[in-house]
């Protein structure tokens, strides 16, 4: 039987994987050859998606990228009927210990994956995350089976050892924690494993979930053994039906496979595994406010200490380690600490995976090893900046995090080195942003972001965010809207306290959601002070972004008059006789730039 | 008839958890799944069943984004908001969502078709911008493809009719 791997995350089916496989399935039926599907998670190069991997006659697994319903027939005909396998969109072939394909490239060789090092990403898009079978092919429940064979303060030995600190932001080290909760004396202790991944630009923890959710299960499993918890509970956002599907699965799975709500082997270990859903809030992203989420309560955080290691979910010790963690954990367990800890840097061990979005040609989710340097991620995996446009930042931390520019981009990425520059590791998301970007609209972006999502319980975060962003709105918004001098001079006031406002906020609020939210204003005014002045001096917008201080006209020379425009703007600000040049009535424009987008004849000006 | 019919399978919902608080968020989940929204009445219920103030479900309900008072569209458009989005220009193609549906963010149209809101990252990054419509995730969108895929959900609307 010949066999087909289709990548089936989120990201493949919405760019059309479902109807790949129904291709798939229905050239099988037309030629009456028998196919084995495979649907499997995502492999991270999300920009080349649906990928389909063909397992060849002679048993090579070659990958083929922007495979289409119309081209899946094609290639398949290609591969198992004429032999030939150098196609368009051919990625390359996997190493799997047999004699390489003369002539296909290696895709680990793959400009992309070649400086990736896939540690936890491993199995995402290579094995069925549905098959249990797959995954201990894999070495899967080794690592489990190996930590039953220790005490649990040696399996927080090797996990101390590792290094491992949390993947969720903070960076706690991640044996750290687990020691202090093994120390406390109660029957009962909660493992949470934290998949509310809300920091938007960030979907590593989806993918994983997505693409090898027994190893995450397996990280809780362990987890429960050493620090003495016999719950675990996976807290996960309710925007990713497809990972809740797989979660909810391989419970089912576990639970028929003996291996919880059983005792296990000789040590009696026995584990229980649920699945909460979040329901939309970011600040539940925060182990305290996440506890209160699972205990039925409106999702707002309190002051530590008490730690959760001592007091957390319904008062029991509970410790909350993040997805890509927790899968971390597994594979620590199964190869030993040594090699972990052999990649990165004195502080940051292992590896560390990105989502790389934004204005980059090849977007997706890379693994590499701490210490790799940001222009290594954005330039040779990532690619550049696509269309010959200049690079101008990297966000990474979201929300929290800040913006970092050109002259850092040779900065080695760990947890310090990013504290330095004001950002933070934060949970990966990297989004890269070229000369169109407006810096003062991303930070005014991440504070409407943050406005709508403090929980509202300290004064810093609730007022003072919401300041912050009257702050940038104002310097964006148009002078027709800003009323009399008097309350310029207001403006002015306000900009001029910008800075010590946020350092205000960042001191005083009273959880990290609070003590974060002004970074991304302070790295981007400690960076782009130029574009900040051109937006509140010059009333410029550098980037041509903010909408207010934009102007329209038409360009009476080049305008034809042929009236589409003034048909398709929404407030009637266009006027003009047909085939007479039209005028725009700057009172009545919106700057929706539909004009712009309409004209044939480029005669709609921006400035 | 219909009303009591209702009620019923509320309790059905609600019965399916133990009378515990902790339960509180998966009860309105599993509620707003089958109702599409959480009304006055189910709120009731619940906090009937529960043992707790109705103010505190209400409490509850307000905070996280997921829940819904008001009765939904048949068609849900969901468009992301995230980071990677903001920089590929979907505040400019939730601008053209307004116009192309006619309404704002959180209403419904008037024949009960669309309704609109945002979200903060549906974790589609890398194909971004991107918008969920009934659980399905549509992505690299730009204008025109937009006006495609609202012309196709219209269309498939008056079938259904």
């Amino acid at each position: 039987m010949s066999k087909v791997f289709i990548g089936m995350g989120t990201c493949g089916l919405a760019t059309g994987a479902g109807e790949v496989k129904s291709a798939v399935e229905k050239w099988a039926a037309t030629r009456e050859k028998s196919i084995q599907i495979t649907p499997t998670g995502c492999i991270g190069y999300c920009k080349a998606e649906p990928i389909m991997d063909v397992v060849t006659d002679s048993g090579h697994r070659i990958s083929y990228s922007n495979v289409t319903a119309d081209v899946a027939g094609f290639i398949l005909d290609e591969v198992f009927v004429r032999k030939n396998y150098k196609l368009d969109g051919l990625l390359g072939q996997f190493k799997n210990g047999k004699e390489p394909l003369p002539g296909i490239p290696m895709l680990n060789e793959h400009p992309y994956f070649r400086k990736q090092v896939k540690y936890v990403l491993r199995n995402c898009g290579v094995i069925d995350p549905e098959s249990i079978a797959d995954y201990r092919s894999c070495g899967g429940f080794k690592g489990f089976e190996r930590a039953l064979s220790l005490s649990p303060a040696e399996v927080i030995e090797e996990i101390t050892k590792s290094g491992l600190r949390g993947r969720g932001g903070s960076g706690f080290l991640t044996g750290k924690k687990w020691e202090l909760a093994l120390r406390e004396k109660n029957p009962k202790k909660y493992v949470i494993c934290n998949a509310d991944e809300g920091d938007p630009g960030a979907f590593m923890d989806r993918s994983i979930l997505e693409g090898d959710v027994y190893a995450v299960l397996e990280g809780m499993m362990t987890a429960g053994y050493a620090i003495g918890a016999n719950e675990g509970i996976i807290y996960c956002r309710a925007e990713y039906p497809l990972a809740i599907e797989r979660i909810n699965k391989a419970i089912q799975v576990l639970k028929t496979e003996g291996l919880l709500e059983k005792p296990v082997g000789q040590s009696g270990f026995q584990f229980k595994l649920r699945i909460k859903k979040g329901a939309g809030a970011f600040v539940c992203g925060e182990e305290t406010a996440l506890m209160a989420s699972v205990e039925g309560r409106r999702g707002m955080p309190r002051p530590r200490p008490p730690f959760p290691s001592v007091s957390g979910l319904f008062g029991k010790p509970t410790i909350v380690n993040n997805v890509e963690t927790m899968a971390n954990v597994s594979h620590i367990m199964q190869e030993g600490a040594e090699s972990f800890a052999a990649m990165g840097t004195a502080t940051s061990k292992g590896t560390k995976v990105f989502a790389l979005t934004g204005k980059v040609v090849n977007t997706g989710l890379v693994e590499v090893p701490m210490g790799i340097t940001l222009r290594e991620i954005v330039f040779d995996i990532g690619g550049g900046i696509p269309d010959g446009k200049e690079f101008k930042a990297v966000q990474i931390g979201g929300p929290s995090g800040g913006c970092i520019p050109a002259q850092h981009l040779d900065t080695q990425i760990d947890y310090e080195s990013l504290k330095t520059l004001g950002t933070i590791m934060g949970s990966g998301g990297l989004v890269v942003m070229d000369q169109d970007t407006c810096m003062v609209d991303m930070a005014r972006y991440f504070l409407s972001f943050i406005t709508s999502e403090s929980c509202g319980k300290c004064i810093p975060c609730r007022e003072g965010t919401q300041r912050l962003y009257e702050v940038l709105d104002s310097i964006v918004s148009p002078y027709s809207k800003m009323g009399g001098e008097e309350q310029n001079l207001l403006r002015f006031n306000r900009v001029l306290n910008m800075e010590s406002l946020a350092q205000v906020i960042k001191d005083t609020s009273l959880c990290g959601l609070g003590q974060s939210a002004p970074n991304p204003v302070l790295s981007t005014l400690r960076f782009f002070k130029s574009e900040y002045d051109a937006h509140i001096y010059d009333r410029k917008c550098p980037a041509r972004q903010c909408k207010g201080l934009l102007t329209f006209t038409i360009d009476t020379n080049a305008c034809t008059g042929c009236t589409l425009c003034a048909k398709k703007c929404p407030t009637g600000a266009i006027v003009g006789e047909k085939k007479k040049a039209h005028y725009i009535v700057d009172e009545k424009c919106i700057r929706c730039g539909t004009c712009h987008d309409v004209c044939r004849f480029d005669s709609v000006l921006v400035s | 008839m219909e009303t009591t019919q209702q009620k019923k399978s509320i309790d059905e919902v609600v019965a399916r958890y133990p009378a515990q608080r902790e339960h509180l968020i998966s009860i309105l989940q599993e509620v707003q799944e089958e109702y599409g929204y959480l009304s006055r009445e189910s709120i009731k219920r619940i906090s009937g069943y529960l043992g707790l103030p109705s103010s505190k479900i209400f409490g509850v309900a307000t905070f996280y984004n997921q829940f819904r008072l008001n009765a939904p569209g048949r068609i849900q458009v969901s468009v992301c908001r995230g980071t990677a989005c903001h920089v590929k220009g979907s505040l400019s193609l939730l601008d053209s969502v307004k116009t192309l549906l006619g309404i704002d963010v959180g209403e419904t149209t008037k024949d009960g078709l669309f309704s609109l809101e945002t979200v903060a990252c549906l974790g589609c990054c890398s194909i971004a911008p991107v918008i969920m419509a009934n659980g399905k995730f549509f992505g690299r969108l730009d204008k025109k493809k937009l006006e495609i895929l609202i012309e196709k959900f219209r269309a498939a609307g008056r079938v259904e009719q």
